[in-house]
């Protein structure tokens, strides 16, 4: 093999992100292998790492991690630039901005269930707009919204959950199964 | 570990927030909101606009015979009618704002209505 002229070099906050990024992108393999009632409709498991990793290590990375999966699970579930791809993309954008913001709240009051219900409402907001704007120019779009609405509840009540009891267990090691 | 001891009570808040908000959101979005009328014609004339809160039956006469006509709670339907071909009586319960029964041969129809005006078909 030739040796490659550019030399990168990989630093542990890299492998970590790949690391974490792999664990969102399996997450969103079992989402999609979920049969849903209605499209739009998911789980939203992948958003467990990415609340986990911005209670762990911040919200620079929880960006990364995110941008990461959607750009790999767009591409191995084919849907990549597909419709999909964008809603998927507009939803992560706001929820992570709606994270953002809401973790700045008194951790004292509000836990991983509340960031996990606003984000997961973040993400429903804007793929319905994305959607009404660009996809379906007609407020018909937004006839599912109650349905929609309840959805990011329940799923955002679950997801939030199962982030707080991965929280409440000790951190891993820094360095991890590499 | 109970899962319950994992919700902090902000949680609880914005729990309770979003369901009021989901709650809300049911009349909002849903065009023309909930069934609240039905309303009751013969010969294209009103011969009843009903709330949809009793327990109601209605005996139109029309021009073949009687066509009966039930309201309930939310909902209404044709119970008989003396049309040859039935095609009121079999759709059944009307739920939803904008729905319509007409019994054509007999001249009678029942709409139901909500908040506001829903149309079935809109051209321009």
């Amino acid at each position: 093999m030739t040796r490659s002229v550019i030399e990168l070099t990989v630093t542990a906050e890299d492998r970590r992100v790949a690391w974490l990024a792999t664990a969102a992108v399996g997450l969103s393999l079992v989402d999609a292998a979920i049969p849903s009632p209605l499209p739009g409709v998911k789980p939203g498991l992948a958003n467990i790492v990415t609340l986990v990793v911005l209670a762990r290590y911040g919200w620079g990375t929880a960006v990364w991690v995110s941008a990461l999966r959607v750009l790999a699970g767009s591409l191995l579930l084919g849907y990549f630039l597909a419709p999909g791809f964008f809603l998927s993309l507009t939803g992560t954008t706001l929820s992570l901005l709606t994270l953002g913001l809401a973790r700045h709240l008194p951790q004292r009051w509000f836990g991983p269930v509340s960031l996990s219900i606003l984000a997961a409402f973040a993400h429903i907001g804007g793929q319905l707009l994305l959607a009404r704007v660009w996809l379906i120019p007609h407020d018909g779009v937004f006839l599912l919204t109650p349905v929609f609405a309840a959805a990011a509840l329940v799923f955002g009540t679950i997801n939030g959950l199962i982030a707080a009891k991965l929280l409440a267990e000790p951190a891993p090691s820094e360095t991890p199964n590499v | 570990m109970p899962w319950l001891a994992l919700i902090r009570p902000g949680d609880w808040l914005i729990m309770l927030l979003s369901a009021a908000a989901v709650g809300v959101s049911i009349p909002v979005f849903w065009q023309g909101g909930l069934a609240d009328r039905a309303i009751i014609r013969q010969e294209g004339k009103v011969f009843a606009d009903v709330d949809l809160k009793a327990r109601k039956l209605f005996e139109v006469a029309g021009p073949l015979g009687t066509t009966l006509i039930a309201v309930e709670p939310g909902r209404a339907r044709v119970v008989s009618d003396p049309s040859p071909r039935q095609y009121c009586v079999k759709q059944g319960w009307l739920m939803r704002p904008g729905e319509i029964a007409i019994c054509a041969p007999n001249r009678v129809s029942v709409q139901i209505a909500g908040r506001t005006k829903v149309y079935d078909s809109i051209s321009y």
